[in-house]
């Protein structure tokens, strides 16, 4: 094998390596070149003889008769490797190759025995990592070794003892020669005659239209019965704690015990997960649950901020309890994190931040819109009650909302 | 119309119809043995292996990016199959009695159930599982890596163009892909994830609660969501992406594989190793390669941890609640889009704030992406076909454009990661998303101008390595006594790498007025484009010139360019090939 490589057809590319000095026709000639805008340099400010120029910045290319760039050197002389040369070299390499592959199948014979003898549950400590699951540690590790020696001692048998020799593929330009575009053109020409396409247009019209519609029955099918759509509204609009009218007022109940709060239960800085008394006999539980989930919290009566706002939110309170849904007006998490001290609700999903001494109204974060308020009172046990649902929808905001 | 000349007419075969041909066994395929002849004698494939077989593969590590995502992808097919067969995909209700004692007697979904059955009762079903999600992430982070290298090296450009739109979609599908995936075994984590992802479907105007409701089927979550979700995961997703990614191999071998510059190497050839045998190795090997890395890493390295999330319940919820590496970008925007994003007008809802980031966003940025290839060429009104790659640095408007969307991408990417810096720096929540939203608007700029400037830096510096070699390190006195660093001269192979590039210059604008004197509507796109043409090349740094080099040679810099030549510039003497032959070899 010649130190220059070889290309596909068998011929040396030494002519590539010692070729003449050729000019770049792409960059000399050829009438593209001065196609509008091709962005290149077409007219070179010339540096004539004697000319003082900076080489620091510029493209002179000189009159002096030299190309305009540098021609292609051709391909670098090629280096033979150790193991190309000395025989001892490539013995070690093949024992090297060999004992990667060697290693693979030790590997993969531990994984089968780890397999069946590691007890599911034992676990193991590995420092630096923590404790883990001794069998998927295990099996794991086999597996790695298994698959990576004979990745590794393929590759190092590519690199050390197949041929490097370079090889050198022609290209050549993706667009098919004028004569059988046209041929394919002609085709196409010839076929729509055939098909006397552009003498019936009666059958042209009609086919664009059965071909233009006859997807809609497929797409109708699937849109249509993903789910009935004309009760999104509603549903959207409605929680548990709506009533219907003259209905007895619903308890509050901790979530998940779904036990009853007595309003002496909640001391001020506390704050109770709540879900509605209703809840236990729904048959859509999450669905349910998903939009009732209220967060109850008590503030000093004097913490509230003077305002419409604040007001509101203490009159539709009692004695400084406050409910409110816990469903983030953002994008609808859970707004489960109560900051004691500020008073504030934070959505850990993209936290906005809730004030709540001042109705909830956001004071950061993308949210743009006050978690809605739950109306509570007391029963004549002492249990938080809701006389009535939210005056708004909970939740993310929705167009029609 | 001469098409019909070389068809043949059906009728021809009527008359003295020939029959059927008997196959005769050449000598090739009785070679090959007898199951290869077997195959070739009925499909003729080994015209195919031919071809296929002596490809030219050139190579370079950058290379290797889309053979990661492409082995990644492989194995999260492979492990996802296995995942079917204990994984069951339904919402019901069950109470859990595994062998994972704090979740026993716990009410969970059977998705839920069934995925921690995979955790920790099938054996080496935990190993599985990981393989598939560090498999899924891996794939992601290789493919969007891939997608930087054929961006800053310009192999987009034609004829690649169709392949790099390919690759966007194959991008931003895996994504949705993944988004699909975790959200299956229905944890606490990931159906926190869904409930934003109806949150997002809820903010398209008009048909957003229309949306929503009919993708889960009712309100959330619903029983539909994960059986739907799993029709997607396993097996409408991947149907389009091992589709798009034949197409995009196919195309591959069609335009045969870019190289990069240097010396013997050129547009019109492919210079490597071919794929019988070294590639075989090479890459087969490369594949049970990122097979192990990702074995191990699955051994060693628990994701995606469900049982300690517990089932999904839409009450409870966990701090610092994040999504997969690859949705953080979209997260992050969430999280720093202000609320007064969301308005009312016209008595309808804006949800604008969620809107923007979860819906427009992905489709909009790939939609940029996509286009660029386009755009460029329209710019530079280069229509050519480009197999050789561009050095980054040789393209700096098109580097630091890729650098504005790396790093409007990765501001929010971390800014998806605010609450967790918040604890562990002991910073304020607010402070930090704050600084987000500044450092969206004006990070980008400040690195596009940063990196523009360092790749024409660089480029400045190879042409002072042409012109006055390379510092040797060796000093030199003089006998008057006087210091100076010898520099070596490039020999003709390691020069052509800095100089095989072309000279460019903006797009000049031609007079845009007609013949008539009237300006020409023509005109005013050709002021555009020669403005954006302005703004790419206005400060070039072209190549060094065999005339610079020779002037340089002769008296050193700021010195007139010789008026006549007295040496051969160009070609390389046969001796000097022979002495950079014996230089490389002593380098050994």
């Amino acid at each position: 094998m010649s130190d220059n490589g070889r290309n596909n057809d068998g011929k040396s590319n030494a002519d590539l390596n010692n070729g003449d000095p050729v000019f770049d026709e792409r960059i000399v000639g050829g009438a593209d070149d001065h196609e509008v805008g091709s962005g290149r340099v077409t007219d070179h400010a010339v540096a004539g003889s004697g000319e003082l120029v900076q080489l620091g910045d510029g493209h002179h290319v000189g009159s002096g008769g030299l190309p305009e760039r540098f021609v292609d050197p051709g391909l670098p002389p090629h280096v033979h490797r150790l193991a190309d040369d000395d025989p001892k070299a490539a013995v070690r390499a093949e024992r090297q190759v060999a004992t990667l592959f060697g290693i693979s199948i030790l590997a993969t014979l531990v994984f089968v025995v780890a397999y069946f003898a590691i007890d599911n549950r034992a676990s193991v400590f590995i420092p630096g990592i923590g404790e883990g699951n001794a069998l998927n540690i295990a099996l794991g590790v086999c597996m790695a070794i298994s698959l990576f020696g004979i990745g590794a001692g393929a590759v190092h048998w590519a690199k050390t003892l197949m041929p490097d020799d370079e090889v050198v593929e022609e290209r050549h330009p993706q667009v098919s020669d004028d004569a059988t575009r046209n041929k394919a053109v002609g085709i196409i020409l010839e076929g729509g005659e055939m098909a006397q396409l552009g003498r019936r247009p009666l059958i042209k019209a009609s086919l664009g239209g059965a071909l233009g519609l006859f997807a809609l029955p497929f797409v109708l099918q699937v849109a249509g019965s993903l789910g009935n759509p004309t009760q999104a509204l509603a549903g959207l609009r409605s929680t548990l704690w709506d009533m219907a009218p003259g209905g007895k007022p619903i308890r509050l109940m901790r979530d998940p015990e779904g036990t009853p709060i007595k309003a002496s239960d909640v001391t001020i800085g506390s704050v109770f997960h709540v879900q509605p008394e209703t809840l236990k006999d729904s048959e859509h539980m999450l669905e349910d649950k998903g939009k009732a989930a209220v967060l109850i919290m008590r503030l000093d009566p004097s913490q509230f901020t003077p305002g419409h706002a604040g007001e509101k939110s203490q009159s539709w309170g009692h004695q400084g309890i406050i409910a409110y849904s816990k469903i983030c007006t953002h994008v609808g998490c859970p707004v489960g994190l109560y900051e004691q001290q500020t008073h504030h609700l934070l959505c850990p999903c993209h936290q906005s931040t809730f004030d709540a001494t001042n109705d909830m109204n956001v004071i950061f974060g993308p949210a743009k819109r006050p978690l809605p308020q739950l109306k509570i009172q007391v029963d004549d046990a002492g249990y938080l009650v809701a006389p009535e649902g939210f005056h708004e929808p909970v939740g993310p905001s929705f167009w029609e909302r | 119309m001469t098409t019909t000349a070389d068809r043949t007419s059906a009728s021809s075969l009527r008359e003295g119809d020939p029959g059927p041909t008997t196959g005769v066994m050449n000598d090739g395929a009785r070679k090959a043995g007898g199951v290869a002849g077997w195959v070739d004698d009925r499909t003729g494939v080994a015209k195919l292996g031919a071809f296929l077989l002596k490809k030219v593969f050139p190579d370079h590590w950058t290379f290797m990016l889309g053979e990661i995502a492409m082995y990644s992808m492989i194995i999260c097919l492979l492990s996802g199959t296995f995942l079917t067969f204990w994984y069951v995909p339904s919402a019901t209700q069950v109470i859990y009695d595994g062998s994972y004692l704090p979740l026993q007697g716990v009410t969970v979904s059977d998705a839920f159930r069934s995925s921690l059955d995979i955790s920790f009762d099938i054996r080496g079903g935990l190993l599985i599982r990981q393989i598939h999600h560090w498999a899924a992430l891996m794939f992601i982070a290789a493919v969007t890596v891939h997608m930087f290298r054929v961006f800053f090296t310009g192999a987009f450009r034609k004829p690649r163009e169709i392949n790099w739109v390919i690759g966007t979609i194959l991008s931003m599908l895996s994504i949705v892909e993944g988004f699909a995936g975790y959200s299956l075994p229905d944890d606490l984590l990931s159906g926190t994830g869904l409930r934003a992802a109806e949150g997002f479907m809820q903010s398209i105007p008009i048909v957003g609660s229309y949306v929503a409701w009919m993708v889960f089927d009712g309100p959330f979550p619903g029983d539909a969501i994960i059986p739907r979700l799993y029709s997607v995961h396993i097996l409408l997703i991947p149907a389009i992406l091992v589709g798009l990614f034949t197409a995009h191999i196919l195309l591959v071998l069609i335009h045969k594989h870019t190289q990069y510059p240097g010396p013997g190497r050129t547009e019109t050839n492919v210079v490597g190793y071919p794929l019988m045998p070294v590639y075989m190795a090479k890459a087969g090997g490369f594949f049970f390669m990122v097979f192990g890395v990702i074995a191990l890493i699955s051994a060693l390295v628990t994701i995606n941890p469900i049982w300690a999330y517990g089932p999904y319940d839409p009450s409870p919820v966990t701090a610092g609640a994040q999504p997969d590496w690859y949705m953080g970008f979209a997260d992050g925007a969430l999280r720093l889009i202000p609320g007064w994003f969301e308005f009312v007008a016209f008595n309808r809802t804006w949800t604008m704030n969620v809107f923007v980031g979860a819906i427009l966003l992905i489709p909009v940025l790939y939609t940029i992406a996509g286009a660029y290839p386009f755009i460029e060429s329209w710019v530079t009104g280069d229509k050519r076909e480009h197999h050789l790659l561009d050095r980054p640095r040789n393209a700096p408007t098109r580097t630091g454009l890729g650098v504005v969307a790396i790093s409007f991408y990765l501001i929010l990417f971390f800014a998806s990661g605010n609450d967790i810096m918040a604890i562990k720096l002991h910073l304020s929540i607010n402070d930090l998303t704050q600084t987000f939203r500044i450092a969206l608007l004006i990070v980008p700029p400040i690195a596009f101008w940063v990196t523009k400037r360092i790749c024409l830096s660089l480029q400045r510096h190879d042409r002072e390595t042409v012109l006055h070699g390379r510092e040797s390190g060796t000093i030199i006195r003089t006998p008057e006594g006087r210091f100076f660093e010898k520099h070596d001269e490039l020999d003709a192979f390691e020069r052509y790498v800095y100089v095989q590039h072309e000279a460019l210059a903006p797009y000049v604008l031609e007079s845009g007025v007609d013949a008539n004197g009237v300006a020409s509507t023509a005109a005013r796109k050709d002021r555009l484009r020669a403005k954006v043409a302005h703004f790419y090349y206005q400060d070039v740094v072209n190549p060094v010139t065999p005339a610079e080099l020779a002037a340089a040679a002769h008296r050193g810099d700021h010195e007139a360019l010789p008026p006549v030549p007295d040496r051969e510039p160009a070609a390389l003497p046969a001796s000097d090939y022979e002495s950079v032959k014996r230089q490389r070899e002593h380098n050994l």
